[in-house]
């Protein structure tokens, strides 16, 4: 069997924790996963569920308790296959006194290109990920956003074949979520392997071949995004507005709130189209129907209760 | 030889010098021109005593300031704002990190020396004292001061992979200090009957730099010669030391949890 992008087998992290630090709290138990070549593969969890920690486990920053990971069959103690990945920190922080061409070319130097290569490189990626107006201005000028943009950028300067984010939407606005999104369906295209770390679920649903759950530390279920979250539609949402602000449908009254000029109605699926019908009679005009989905920490209260998931994440473990 | 150190080292020096480390220069020129004024008004045939022992001071305290408060932020700063975290997930080793980051502030410290020893060359030409051949010993004390700065630098970046710039700061301060009196230390060890502390004040004297034996400014004041031997002496002394201290660093950070 061909070796896949990722391999992790048992991986477990404890910390040690209280004044003595003679208990140990687990932050990862026992985490397998397998992710295949040119895969775009979530890592779902709510904040504190051990996303990061694997993060910083297979980009060895923090060492294992116990287990073992590979990244292209080649073990993550092997620190020239580092040269085949790329990694952006959650929150990224960067050298500040750096502009962002000479940072991406301080990063494009650890693999070794010369000046021509990584000058094609630096200008090709700044633009990629917009900031080429930006490119010669002191990181410390940077909003959050455009810090997360050269965080992508110096991820992928050198190409690599396999792409961790940790968070990478974070602090982004629509268009910079957008543009995100497009460079991750960009790298999938080309073959690459991304591995990101998400809580939001829409972003993992609309990229992801497939994902995994975690919760307190703990593997959830892999699986294709609709399986795994076993996403329902709760119900609908209908934004609209009233003729010259008539008034709401006495039928569909109680329902709705209001939002400024707007009026809002969440109903069930199946009671959808007979709320739109009495809408269209009282001559409203329709503006959005959206499916309501819950969100992914709704899915996780469902999934552990709110007292397992607490449970979960500060589990203790006398030495 | 890997390439990684230089690369980290050169990143470093950049940002000495954009956080502006060396505006310490104009403080040593203001300093070494006012000492040749006034110098030049008060003092009768010890310009010469007086310029280099004031130079040569400076050029110390300020590179040891310099590589101390630096040196001991080198790797804290980086682990508490996070930087080297997309760094280390290259190919890149940790002691190279390590090795880059020392590196770098080495250079810092090698380029204000040089600028601040001609700042004290220009003082002594202004004060109208040519230069003889005995100067040769100032630049030997000059030289020494840079091997100090060397092995302060290691220590501080020691210090600096396990605890807080403060506490940091504070025991390579008590090194230092401790390592200017090591002779003496052992030499009170010595007068003592108490064998506990005669092996006590021995070890320390082994164990801890010994910087007495970089302090060549007395000797460059008055003209005075310095034996080669005493050169090579320190300049393999704090070669190793700095390399002991330096992989004693390395193993510390190379299992070191990042939060």
């Amino acid at each position: 069997m061909a070796a896949a992008a990722i391999e992790i087998e048992n991986l477990t992290k404890d910390y040690p924790a209280g004044f003595l630090r003679k208990r140990m709290r687990r932050s990862l138990d026992h985490l397998s996963l397998r992710v295949e070549e040119g895969e775009v593969f979530g890592f779902l969890g709510p904040n504190g569920a051990g996303k990061t920690t694997t993060l910083k486990l297979l980009m060895r920053l923090i060492f294992p308790t116990e287990g073992t990971a590979r990244i292209r069959g080649r073990s993550i103690e092997d620190v020239p296959m580092h040269a085949e990945i790329g990694y952006l920190p959650e929150q990224p922080y960067f050298y500040d006194h750096l502009t962002a061409r000479e940072l991406l070319d301080y990063y494009a130097r650890f693999s070794g290109f010369d000046r021509a290569e990584r000058k094609r490189r630096v200008t090709r990626y700044l633009e990629l990920v917009g900031i080429a107006a930006a490119a010669d201005v002191q990181l410390r000028k940077f909003s959050k956003g455009m810090l997360q943009r050269v965080g992508i950028a110096q991820a992928i300067v050198h190409e690599p074949k396999v792409i961790f984010l940790d968070e990478p939407m974070s602090g982004l606005d629509p268009v910079g979520r957008r543009e995100v999104r497009d460079i991750i369906l960009d790298l999938k295209r080309q073959g690459r392997t991304v591995f990101f770390s998400t809580h939001i679920l829409p972003d993992a649903e609309m990229l992801c071949d497939r994902v995994a759950v975690l919760a307190g530390g703990k593997l959830q279920g892999t699986g294709a995004p609709g399986e795994i979250v076993g996403i329902e539609v709760q119900s609908m949402e209908v934004l609209f507005e009233t003729p010259g602000g008539t008034g709401v449908p006495a039928a569909i009254a109680q329902q709705a709130s209001r939002m400024g000029a707007r009026y809002r109605i969440e109903v069930g699926e199946a009671n959808l189209y007979e709320a739109m019908d009495r809408l269209r009679d009282a001559g409203a005009r329709i503006l959005s129907v959206t499916p309501v989905r819950p969100t992914l920490e709704e899915y996780f209260l469902r999934l552990v209760g709110r007292e397992a998931a607490a449970a979960h994440a500060v589990e203790m473990v006398t030495r | 030889m890997s390439a990684m150190p230089g690369v980290v080292a050169v990143n470093t020096f950049r940002e000495a010098v954009r956080d502006r480390v060396l505006y310490n220069l104009v403080f040593f020129g203001l300093l070494m021109m006012g000492a040749a004024i006034l110098v030049g008004q008060v003092s009768i045939g010890i310009n010469r005593l007086v310029i280099i022992n004031l130079g040569l001071t400076a050029i110390s305290v300020i590179g040891l300031v310099m590589a101390v408060f630096i040196g001991v932020g080198l790797i804290y700063k980086e682990m508490e704002r996070r930087t080297l975290y997309s760094l280390l997930a290259r190919p890149v080793r940790r002691w190279e990190f390590l090795a880059g980051k020392y590196a770098g502030l080495l250079l810092t410290l090698a380029v204000n020396t040089l600028f601040m020893t001609i700042g004290l060359a220009a003082a002594l030409y202004y004060v109208g004292r040519p230069f003889v051949p005995a100067d040769v010993t100032v630049l030997v004390a000059i030289y020494f001061i840079l091997l100090e700065l060397a092995l302060v630098t290691a220590i501080a970046l020691f210090f600096s992979c396990f605890s807080s710039p403060m506490l940091s700061a504070l025991f390579t301060l008590a090194v230092y200090v401790t390592g200017v009196f090591a002779g003496d230390i052992r030499d009170f060890g010595a007068l003592t009957k108490n064998p506990g502390v005669q092996v006590a004040t021995r070890a320390l004297y082994f164990l801890l730099p010994n910087f007495h034996n970089f302090n060549a400014i007395a000797a460059a004041g008055h003209g005075e010669s310095v034996p080669v031997s005493l050169i090579w002496q320190n300049t393999l002394y704090a070669i190793v030391y700095a390399c002991v201290v330096l992989t004693a660093a390395s193993a510390v950070f190379a299992r070191r949890n990042l939060k």
